[in-house]
């Protein structure tokens, strides 16, 4: 119950923040919507939308990273921290009370997402339903950076990183804008290092049916998800702690 | 019965104390003043109690537990009106306070039922549809302590409550507050010795780190052969500089 009360209070929270509306769906569908009018003008394979829809629903769901990191940040800058803390609040209820918020939401991105690929010519099928299943992990992976960032950073600081440099780097690691073979081994290593064009991929393998090649890249974002999450929660206690002193 | 008990507590940050060797006590239903002037201690022992900071040495029992030994059950008995303004911005003063009733253990009904007791008696029922970031500086702290006071406290801590308020807000507050005495154990702290005089059963003032002298304004008074109880004050907290 004390937990499921804090969740309330964190989901109305960012729900009524109608910059978070505006950024976590609203930009993301204004791309979808403006790579697939240039498909339609200069046919280029990565913007068929089998391919664009899972590499936006990607970028969108980085959003979710600026949601919790600032909510968390905002907690941290006022009183209302001490309040939390004074309250008998265990840290798993700390913890899942701004995780659970946002998965419903990450989904709702993903569908709403979807839906509108759909009116751009994605075929519906139980694909769908399995690609929204595949963008769990990386739905938790960037619930994780905020968390990690609101625990670290001030919310100027947190719009800065995951409002500006996370999107970015998400936006042109994950192969969603252009074939990252075109740029250079050195960038495509870097990219493949990381997550973000392996929960693209996932995805993309997901809506096409390719059910073998689902799992070799969502092994990598399930990895960073788990690495990212357990620091998360360490920095996150260790963090908020020394703050309420 | 004794509702706060300390024994030698202590508070260091590295080289500094910020507490030193606190020893209090402090009865149910007393409204108890904590003065003392920056860097007195003030603050940091109300963390203590309230279990937001972990003493380095020394324990306070509250009600029955420790603080060191059992803080889960502490908070259950607490709660806090922070010195800033504690309140979630983008939730009305209704949803503020529902939620505060749940992060201590009510139901839905239950919180409802609370909610609209408190938003009655604090007389929030024109702003109770508001969120609270569009309140007033003296709504919100109104607001601030009716959170604290949801959770049917034994316990409850007020830092600074009237804080930047205007005259007619902090006189507002100080009815608030003189309502609750002799329901709940309230320690306060406070800059505006007006406010401790008027409000307190009795006085601790604390400088740096230690417990210089605790008693009723008079006895203060008394003690330092002062006619005022802001020269009680001064005489009290600058004791170790002029010695």
């Amino acid at each position: 119950m004390k937990m499921l009360a804090f969740t309330a209070r964190n989901r109305k929270e960012i729900l009524r923040d109608p910059l978070n509306l505006a950024f976590g769906i609203g930009f993301p569908l204004v791309l979808l919507l403006l790579l697939s009018a240039i498909q339609t003008n200069i046919p280029v394979s990565l913007f068929k939308i089998g391919n664009l829809a899972p590499g936006i629903a990607v970028f969108g769901l980085s959003f979710i990273s600026l949601f919790s990191g600032m909510l968390i940040a905002k907690d941290r800058s006022t009183s209302f921290l001490i309040r939390l803390f004074a309250s008998p609040l265990s840290a798993s209820d700390f913890i899942l009370g701004y995780t659970l918020p946002l998965l419903p939401m990450a989904v709702m991105q993903s569908i709403i997402c979807f839906l509108v690929a759909y009116f751009l010519g994605l075929s519906v099928n139980i694909n769908l339903l399995l690609a929204l299943l595949v963008l769990i992990p990386a739905a938790i992976l960037f619930i994780a950076i905020g968390l990690l960032a609101g625990s670290l950073l001030t919310d100027k600081q947190v719009g800065g990183v995951c409002g500006a440099l996370l999107t970015n780097l998400v936006a042109w690691l994950s192969g969603t804008w252009f074939d990252l073979n075109l740029v250079g081994s050195a960038f495509k290593a870097a990219a493949n290092a990381l997550p973000f064009v392996h929960a693209v991929e996932a995805a993309r393998a997901a809506v096409a049916g390719d059910y073998v090649s689902i799992f070799p890249h969502l092994l990598w974002v399930v990895a960073y998800a788990v690495v990212i999450f357990s620091l998360a929660i360490y920095v996150f206690n260790k963090k908020m702690r020394s703050d309420a002193r | 019965m004794i509702a706060i008990q300390t024994r030698n507590l202590t508070k260091k940050f590295k080289e500094k104390t910020a507490v030193d060797q606190l020893n209090l006590s402090i009865e149910q239903g007393e409204l108890f003043s904590l003065l003392g002037v920056n860097g007195a201690g003030k603050t940091t022992t109300i963390k203590m109690l309230s279990c937001l900071s972990k003493p380095t040495s020394g324990d306070a029992v509250l009600l029955g537990d420790s603080i060191a030994a059992n803080p889960m059950a502490v908070k259950q008995k607490i709660n806090v009106s922070p010195q800033e303004t504690a309140v979630a911005p983008n939730l009305t003063v209704k949803e503020n306070l529902e939620t505060i009733a749940g992060l201590y253990g009510s139901g839905r009904k239950e919180a409802a039922k609370k909610t609209k007791e408190m938003i009655e008696n604090f007389e929030l029922s024109e702003v109770a549809k508001s969120k609270a970031k569009t309140l007033s500086g003296g709504w919100q702290r109104r607001l601030s302590i009716a959170m604290a006071l949801i959770s049917s406290p034994q316990i409850l801590f007020l830092d600074e409550p009237t804080l930047g308020l205007d005259v007619l807000a902090r006189r507002g507050l100080w009815n608030i507050i003189e309502r609750l005495k002799g329901k709940i154990t309230i320690i306060l702290t406070t800059h505006y010795l007006e406010e401790a005089e008027a409000l307190s059963d009795r006085i601790a003032i604390m400088a740096k780190g230690r417990l210089k002298s605790v008693g009723t304004a008079k006895e203060l008074m008394l003690n330092t052969h002062t006619e005022k109880f802001e020269d009680a004050f001064i005489a009290l907290a600058t004791e170790s500089e002029v010695s």
